[in-house]
């Protein structure tokens, strides 16, 4: 069986982990075309059009998911914001994934006091709340994408830091790793060529984890009004905008919330999964039909 | 001589993947107080699996599919929870391979050793501990009261076998099923446990069953023995008879493959091939692809264990010509 | 004990360092302190006040020598809203604040550890399959929004609970909920976890062997060294739950030190925000002790150095 092929017939067969899939493929669609074909409609106000309840094209397709205080199409903003949404969390994750799993290999593979003060370093930024060094951060410099990336992505680097530090770390004690070393490869070599491809799928799995935790930080602080600013339009935004219409349009908060809480249980699905598949010794519970499987 | 406890076509279901596996199939055999009972077999033969069976202890996936095991003459299989807990100390007692995970590290061993006092006779803390200083000096733990509230990581591996020990014996069980109690120990330190098994066992009147796969520590403890291949058992009888004479090919070749202070510079000798799968068993008899006396008789007829003497039976349909072989 | 107290007070006031350094480079490296302390709006003469009044005419040590004295006094200046002294206004938050986590807290540790044992007591049955979906979704659900959804359900529609306020047993309940999903559902899964390795050890049979009981097996047996592990992810979700602390309060109206942080950010009151990072740094600070200790308490090993 060639790598690929297998774990896309396993993915096949795992209803859950293919779902998941499907969603988050939708919602990959959905952010990258969906600001170019409804960014207009998105903010296109229509005071004939103002609060009208969800699940009724009598005003049109677009107002299927009714419509906000200023007649906006909540489906169109929906996409949209998806999006803002991605574009923030996609970089945040991808830059603390690079830079998180490059220090951590370095220092797992270097030891001695590299490897300590990576690892306080890690320490002193995950024993604060990252919510609260945003808000800090945001509170010094101004709230924008850019800085909204950056102190996610620091936020989230010592997570990928250990993770890559401790295989890291294992593995240099390897023999492979000997064997390397003794024809004079270079450590940069040798990270790249031996260590980065045993380390890279535990880091991937940890990466999807925290896609779901970046993207709710994000949502929080745009609800809190210190993340995406109007007129930019995220999921958390529109929850915190959708929050002073509760009583009479329901709709403008439910179904931003709705679509965060798919997209994290999708990733975090997919993660659980992969996490099974990914690892040799318990690939074989994902071939058995699902009421058989038995935790040993 | 009293029957401490009789087990009587005891099977075993285990659940796999692949579907329910038969891991011990149809044993029988029955200890007398005072005496001891070897169970020998290779590991992965089903002999631990026999014993947490009769202790009620088996894992989540496996599950008992018949027998019966008495004890005074109740079949303790068939009791509720509750009265089987009450049997579970006094009646019947375990102890592990690995002492180190088979103590709770979090737990004082004095606090351990009191437990079945706490829970079966109802002690207050103060009695129970005391209780447990003296099960400490009784299986030779020095300084007993000053190490009451020491941990499990604080003794040594032999100490820390003592303690289980203490804890098995603690409420005098009729019967006390030993797992493979020395195979984690140095040797020395194997025969000073093994010396205290003795001890207690003629002390309390107590039957031992003592599970292993070492065949001169089942020669050297046991009165009786019972040889397991593939989930049954193959022979019963005398220690001494069994090993002097076997009536299995399989308990021969287990004689064959010890080496003798004769036997220098001659080759070792092994049973060639390996166990069977168990979800895989042969037709018929389960030894025959390794054994020398196998015909086609052995392929389509299952031996079973059938008397071949006073107090002695084997599962073989030639132990007549093994026996005069 | 003591040794590894020291060592872990050493390690745990690192953090706490670099928060006070951090809060005040933050205050200066940026430019003038004024853009940060005064509102946006502020005169040059206001600015130039300012400056001479704090001392940022100074030299850099100087000031910092003078933040320093100002920490031990507690003395962060005065709230730009209020012109109350800001160590104050966050003092008088804080209660509220630790009550609420503190219940929530008592909450999730007690309802994880029998919702996990209960699910890892049989592995993969009904009840486990539907106690980890629940859980994987509860901790996956974005909490401000889960606090509208409860508002919109039981105060707009239902009318049952009041939509702010801390007074009576009825306008708790919206307010722990929502701060208790997360490490409820993180909690769950972890102690699940770490009770499946605990209940298939050894030392599990031998206390069957003894004759325990069902329950003295899992909640004495098993759950305490289970307990170990479970206490390491609470006491990062007790850290983390600072962030839900934030959200709640600002949908609540909680008059806690969440509340406060967003209200002087949203007014530029910077005296108050650096007041209370500070005092919440040195609360995580205590609390990382605090676990230290229960984790000694609850391992002799970890209490003997035996493991790190």
């Amino acid at each position: 069986m060639t790598g690929k092929a297998s774990m896309l017939s396993l993915l096949a067969k795992d209803r859950f982990a293919s779902a998941a899939v499907v969603v988050l493929g939708f919602i990959a669609l959905c952010a990258a075309v969906g600001p170019v074909l409804l960014g207009d409609l998105a903010v296109e106000q229509n005071l004939r059009a103002v609060n009208l309840p969800p699940f009724s094209i009598g005003h049109g397709w677009e107002f299927v998911l009714g419509s906000d205080s200023l007649g906006r199409s909540v489906a169109a903003r929906l996409v949209v914001a998806a999006g803002t949404t991605m574009s923030v969390a996609v970089p945040a994750v991808l830059l603390s994934l690079t830079v998180g799993s490059a220090w951590g290999m370095w220092a797992g593979f270097s030891g001695g006091w590299r490897e300590n003060v990576s690892m306080r370093v890690g320490d002193v930024i995950l024993s604060f709340p990252s919510l609260l060094l945003a808000v800090v951060v945001l509170y010094v410099f101004t709230p924008s994408v850019a800085n909204l990336i950056a102190v996610l992505a620091v936020a989230r680097i010592p997570v990928y830091l250990r993770t890559a530090r401790a295989e890291a770390a294992e593995l240099r004690s390897r023999l492979f790793v000997d064997a390397a070393r003794t024809f004079g490869t270079g450590s940069g070599a040798i990270i790249r060529r031996h260590i980065a491809p045993s380390v890279l799928p535990t880091l991937l799995t940890v990466a999807a984890v925290d896609f779901c935790f970046v993207m709710l930080t994000e949502s929080s602080l745009s609800f809190l009004g210190i993340g995406i600013q109007p007129p930019d339009v995220s999921w958390g935004l529109m929850v915190a905008q959708g929050r002073q219409e509760l009583q009479t349009a329901w709709w403008i908060a439910v179904f931003p919330g709705l679509a965060i809480v798919f997209t994290t249980v999708s990733a975090a699905m997919l993660a659980a999964w992969a996490r099974v598949a990914g690892d040799p010794g318990q690939r074989w519970r994902l071939t058995l039909p699902r009421k058989e499987r038995i935790s040993a | 001589m009293t029957v401490a406890m009789e087990v009587e076509r005891l099977s075993v279901d285990v659940r796999t993947p692949a579907g329910r596996v038969r891991a011990v199939r149809d044993v029988s055999f029955t200890v007398h107080s005072g005496q001891a009972m070897a169970l020998l077999g290779e590991s992965g033969c089903g002999k631990s699996m026999t014993a947490q069976a009769i202790a009620g202890l088996l894992g989540p996936v496996a599950e008992v599919a018949g027998g019966a095991v008495r004890l005074d003459g109740v079949d303790v299989l068939g009791l509720d929870p509750a009265s089987r807990r009450k049997l579970a100390g006094p009646g019947l007692a375990i102890v592990f391979q690995d002492a180190l995970t088979a103590l709770n590290p979090v737990y004082p061993v004095g606090t351990q050793l009191a437990e079945p006092f706490r829970i079966h006779e109802k002690l207050s803390r103060r009695a129970a501990r005391e209780k447990a200083v003296e099960l400490m000096d009784r299986v030779g733990i020095p300084e007993p009261r000053s190490r009451l509230n020491a941990y499990p990581h604080q003794f040594s591996g032999g100490m820390r076998q003592r303690l289980l020990i203490a804890m098995a014996v603690a409420l005098r069980p009729a019967v006390l099923l030993a797992d493979e109690p020395t195979t984690a120990l140095d040797v020395t330190v194997q025969a000073q446990i093994m010396e205290l098994l003795a001890e207690l066992r003629t002390e309390q009147r107590m039957a031992l069953v003592l599970i292993t796969h070492d065949l001169a520590v089942a020669a050297e403890q046991a009165d009786h023995v019972a040889v397991m291949y593939a989930g049954a058992v193959v022979e019963t009888g005398p220690v001494a008879e069994v090993f002097r004479a076997p009536r299995h090919p399989y308990t021969r070749g287990l004689l064959d493959s010890v080496p003798a202070a004769g036997d220098r510079g001659t080759r070792l000798r092994s049973i060639d091939g390996a166990p069977p799968e168990l979800a895989d068993l042969p037709s018929g008899c389960a030894f025959r692809a390794r054994c020398p006396l196998a015909t086609e008789r052995c392929a389509t007829e299952r031996p079973p264990l059938a008397e071949t003497g006073p107090g002695r039976a084997s599962a073989c349909h030639y132990w007549k010509e093994l026996a005069d072989g | 004990m003591l040794t590894f107290l020291r060592r872990r007070i050493i390690s745990s006031a690192l953090p706490l360092l670099v928060v006070i350094l951090g809060v005040f480079f933050l205050a200066r490296l940026t430019g003038d302190p004024a853009n940060l302390y005064l509102p946006l709006s502020a005169t040059p003469e206001m600015r130039a006040e300012f400056a001479a009044r704090n001392g940022f005419d100074q030299p850099v040590l100087v000031q910092f020598g003078d933040y320093l004295a100002q920490l031990v006094h507690l003395d962060f200046g005065e709230s730009l809203r209020t012109a109350q002294p800001a160590a104050e206004a966050v003092l008088r938050a804080f209660p509220a604040t630790l009550q609420l986590a503190g219940v929530t807290m008592l909450l999730a540790v007690v309802g994880a550890a029998v919702v996990g044992s209960l699910a890892a007591y049989r592995p993969n049955s009904a009840a486990d399959r539907g106690a980890s979906f629940l859980s994987a979704t509860a901790a996956s659900i974005p909490d401000f929004w889960f606090a509208i959804m409860g508002v919109l359900l039981f105060s707009v529609t239902l009318g049952w609970l009041p939509t702010s306020g801390t007074v009576g047993a009825a306008a708790w309940v919206l307010p722990v909920a929502t701060l208790l999903i997360r490490p409820f559902g993180v909690l769950v899964q972890v102690v699940r976890g770490a009770m499946v390795s605990a209940l298939s050890a050894p030392y599990v049979k031998v206390a069957r062997s003894k004759g325990a009981g069902e329950a003295r097996v899992v909640f004495g047996h098993a759950l305490r060294n289970a307990g170990a592990p479970a206490l390491t992810v609470a006491g990062d979700l007790a850290v983390g739950m600072l962030n839900g602390a934030v959200v709640v309060e600002t949908i609540f109206g909680w008059p806690g030190i969440g509340k406060l942080m967003i209200d002087s950010i949203l007014q530029r009151d910077f005296a108050v925000l650096q007041a209370a990072v500070l005092i919440t740094a040195l609360t995580i600070f205590a609390l990382n002790i605090l676990i230290d200790i229960c984790y000694a308490l609850l391992d002799a090993r970890v209490r003997q150095g035996v493991m790190a």
